[in-house]
């Protein structure tokens, strides 16, 4: 029997109690609220002609999900249904472009310093905004003009008894290869000799955005490329939470991929600071952390709560001495991903993370730490404070600095 | 007593009676319509509203499966807004004989039902859910057909044509003066009061109900009630009708319409109409019919079930319900047993209802003396004027695209503040499961968990009731709603069944509102 996200609407009870944690719902009233356009407005949904653009305005953070007491997979559904509305309308060349982090990439890096200036050129950025509808002043990330592959490539990790594969996602490949050089350094410190499998995209982006055929392309030919290490009992760690997810569960769940290589996949995938953790859970973590005096306020992602998983990451800056994490409550930062660079969606999205950047600036952290690179920048963006992954603290710590 | 002198009364507010009181009115007839309760409450809203292909009767009932065949094309144009262009398959499932099929298919061709074969992974693409073990499968223009539009449309256009239509006027008894019908005493069942109505001709229109009527005139009509129950499920687990491609039985068919998707039906012979028992064995039946077409149905979520009664009239002994044509007949009282100025039409199914109502008032005319030409086929309904069926996104894409604007009151059915008022304006005094048949209030997944109340402030504002009659009204709906819950409570159905019953009874407390 095929199971579908879909029939989880018949658990939903009307409590409303994804609707008193959506941060969307109250931030815009496009957004009629996860109960509204996930198990309610479903039912009125049936292949054809979506009834409904304003399941445009659900972020798919998740949270709804994350809360219901009864197990109704809302963001699922919604991103199910987004998915249907933009293959009859057509997905804009925005959503088609955003999607798409290794194509950008694989452009932007040769002509780093060019593209970056362009990014940051408030006339250019207006032009994109008009042309594009690529918000004037949503966060984009630097490309560093090195990929992390090229610096795996040379990289020679020491042989040890224990593997790991390393799955370092786009953000990290582009965007920060430093994150993804601490990683293995702070692996290899645990004595696990680190793989670094060629790798392409998730697909993450197109599946939010709603372009289910290309997403499924992506993360078939990515777990094709992780499944013979899976199989041969090997766990695959990402630092990138939400990519993390999507081979996880999200590329089963959500974009109803069949296929043998995501199943092996997701069952030997582990988020980071989850894989370091339970290392330590089984007293094989080496603890041998350097003082660190620093004030570092941790903000969970969305994604990386959708893991279930609780927040290693605090537990992990727990065996720092002289580490001071201060654990913050706010839901979202706002970006989800893509959500927030656009034009529409854009004063949304800084509306939601409001509620984080005054805790971070409230917090008078030295450093905030989170688990997700798109949440990071919009931390950076939106409170105005530097924001780290936790492994570049550890990494820190194990005295492993450069 | 007040009385009232009209041409034509008509008994009967179901689909039939809506359909003859239209027709007569159309054809200039003074008309006016008495129905005991609301309007639809007998067996038209009772089924499961399937507009009938006529594939159902190709094998069994040819000359059922051609009126349908006719009329399917007629309803489409006539009455689309009623209508969902769902279209229907035949399947033959692992448990049904797979020649069948081929008997089926010569069957729809002898009918003239337009039928096609699909391949079976063609199937399975377009409902997923179906079990993969089918075989045959065969495409018929069947479709759903909701029941309250149909009855709602009937009479705002016999209204338009000048006929009265009276709901809550039961029928206590017809006066019959030297071998004539001459009218009918009626009781006000709101107001309390009787009324007396002179026609010159009755026609009896009261479906499962018509064997009692025609007593009052001294006539014997015998109308075998065929129980049907049906259950429906919280959501669309087809989208297309799915029938079975084997002989008509118990829990043959699910029918996609609105939200939700009923399984129907069975066919037992009851003695009284109004009292038809549910079984825990007929739920269980159809449970496992159902899993047998959606690997998964007994696991889905069941709102409510509840029966009907077919109208199966039957000149001759008949002890299976089930051989009895569905076809419909026309009974002039005069040729039949002497009595002047009474008709009864019984028989049919909703699919006919209008040829139903053609025949009967072709047969009014007749004994009025006058020759008027039938248009309920050329004329469309109120609302279906563009010929558009009726779409489920609607609701959804009305609130569009700032959902939040209006205060929605029904969550599950998506009904707005403003459209549950004009539903209580729409026919006064209502109550609220009157106004639940008009806007389907209540009728989803929480079966008035959170609506009833608020529903009841609306209409307690509205009407300026006092607070005996909100507090009734709220009982009265909590009541019914739990009828059809009860039954068959398990799984979800339950957590819900408990929420709600924390709302009332733990925050509301509504077993202890003043009297």
């Amino acid at each position: 029997m095929t199971e579908f996200v879909r029939d989880s609407l018949d658990h939903c009870v009307k409590c409303t109690i994804c609707e008193s944690f959506c941060p969307y719902s109250q931030a815009t009233p496009l957004f009629p609220g996860p109960k509204y356009v996930g198990p309610q407005a479903e039912r009125f949904r049936r292949t054809g002609v979506s009834p409904d653009i304003s399941v445009d305005y659900c972020s798919g953070c998740g949270i709804c999900t994350q809360v219901c007491p009864q197990g109704v997979k809302i963001a699922e559904i919604n991103s199910q249904a987004r998915a249907q509305l933009w293959e009859e309308r057509g997905i804009p060349l925005r959503n088609q472009l955003i999607a798409r982090p290794s194509v950008l990439g694989r452009l932007g890096t040769p002509v780093a310093p060019l593209a970056n200036w362009t990014l940051r050129n408030r006339v250019l950025r207006r032009i994109g905004e008009r042309a594009l509808g690529i918000h004037r002043d949503a966060a984009l990330p630097r490309f560093a003009g090195r990929t992390f592959q090229r610096w795996a490539r040379k990289h020679v990790s020491p042989a040890a008894e224990r593997t790991v594969v390393y799955f370092h996602a786009c953000g990290t490949n582009y965007y920060e290869p430093s994150v993804g050089q601490m990683t293995v350094e702070v692996l290899e410190h645990n004595g696990f000799h680190v793989v670094v499998p060629p790798q392409d995209c998730c697909g993450l982006p197109l599946q939010s955005n709603g372009n289910f055929p290309a997403a499924r392309a992506y993360v078939r030919r990515l777990a094709a490329n992780l499944a013979p290490y899976a199989r041969e009992g090997c766990a695959i760690v990402s630092n990138s939470t939400s990519c993390g997810l999507m081979l996880k569960r999200e590329a089963r769940e959500i974009l109803d991929v069949e296929d043998e290589d995501v199943a092996v996949v997701s069952e030997a995938m582990y988020d980071l600071c989850e894989f370091l953790f339970l290392l330590h859970e089984r007293g094989e973590l080496r603890t041998d952390f350097a003082p660190l005096e620093l004030t570092v306020p941790y903000h969970a992602p969305c994604q990386q709560q959708g893991h279930g998983i609780g927040k290693p990451a605090l537990d992990l800056f727990a065996l720092v001495p002289g580490l001071q994490a201060i654990e913050l409550d706010a839901d979202c930062c706002g970006i989800a991903g893509t959500y927030g660079l656009k034009k529409e969606k854009y004063e949304i999205s800084m509306t939601v993370g409001e509620r984080l950047f005054s805790q971070l600036r409230e917090s008078n952290g030295d450093v905030a730490a989170c688990d997700s690179e798109t949440c990071r920048w919009q931390i950076e963006h939106g409170a105005g404070i530097h924001a780290v992954h936790p492994i570049e603290v550890l990494h820190r710590a194990y005295g492993l600095g450069h | 007593m007040p009385t009232l002198e009209t041409e034509v009364l008509v008994v009967g507010g179901g689909s039939t009676g809506a359909g003859v009181a239209r027709d007569a009115a159309m054809r200039g007839f003074a008309t006016i319509l008495v129905e005991r309760g609301d309007l639809a409450t007998g067996t038209t809203g009772r089924f499961h509203g399937l507009l009938h292909s006529g594939g159902r009767y190709a094998v069994k009932d040819p000359v059922a499966a051609r009126e349908c065949v006719v009329e399917n094309p007629i309803l489409r144009r006539t009455a689309a807004d009623c209508i969902e262009d769902t279209g229907g398959l035949f399947v033959s499932t692992r448990w049904d004989d797979p020649g069948f099929g081929d008997d089926f298919l010569r069957g729809c061709q002898a009918t003239g039902i337009p039928v096609e074969e699909v391949p079976v992974a063609e199937v399975l693409r377009r409902e997923p859910r179906l079990d993969q073990g089918i075989t045959r499968a065969f495409a018929v223009p069947d479709a759903n057909l909701d029941p309250w539009k149909l009855v709602s449309a009937c009479t705002r256009s016999a209204t338009e044509y000048g006929a009265r239509i009276l709901p809550y006027h039961r029928v206590l008894g017809l006066e019959v003066s030297d071998d004539k019908v001459v009218g009918a005493r009626v009781h006000n069942e709101v107001a309390g009061d009787e009324l007396e109505i002179r026609a010159e001709l009755v026609i009896n229109a009261a479906g499962a109900w018509a064997g009692q009527i025609a007593n009052l005139a001294g006539c014997v009509v015998t109308v075998l009630p065929g129980k049907g129950i049906m259950i429906a499920m919280n959501h669309r687990l087809v989208n297309t009708v799915i029938n079975r491609c084997k002989p008509p039985s118990d829990g043959d068919i699910i029918v996609p319409i609105r939200t939700v998707s009923v399984i129907g039906t069975t066919d037992v012979r009851v003695a009284d109409p109004d009292e038809l028992e549910v079984t825990p064995g007929e739920i269980d039946e159809m449970l496992d019919e159902g899993e047998k077409l959606v690997p998964g149905f007994r696991e889905a979520r069941a709102l409510r079930v509840w029966a009907g009664a077919r109208p199966l009239y039957t000149p001759d002994d008949v002890t299976d319900t089930r051989d009895v044509s569905r076809t419909h007949t026309v009974l002039d009282h005069a040729k039949r047993d002497g009595v002047e100025g009474f008709i009864t039409i019984t028989g049919g199914k909703t699919t006919t209802f209008r040829l139903m109502a053609e025949h009967a008032v072709d047969t009014a005319c007749e004994k009025l003396g006058v020759n008027r030409r039938c248009r309920t086929h050329e004329e469309p309904l109120p609302g279906s004027e563009e010929e558009r069926f009726y779409w489920l996104g609607a609701r959804v894409r009305a609130q569009e695209p700032v959902p939040n604007s209006e205060e929605i009151i029904c969550e599950c059915e998506l009904i707005t503040r403003r459209q549950l008022t004009e539903a209580i304006a729409r026919g006064r005094p209502a109550g609220l499961d009157d106004v639940r048949r008009r806007v389907r209030l209540a009728m989803g997944p929480c079966q008035g968990g959170f609506c009833i109340y608020r529903a009841t402030g609306i209409l307690h504002e509205f009407e300026h009731l006092d607070h005996q009659a909100a507090n009734s009204a709220l009982l009265d709906f909590l009541q019914e709603r739990w009828k059809g819950v009860q039954p068959i409570l398990h799984g979800d159905q339950l957590r819900q069944a408990r929420l709600d019953d924390w709302i009332f009874q733990g925050l509301l407390a509504v077993e202890h509102l003043p009297e």
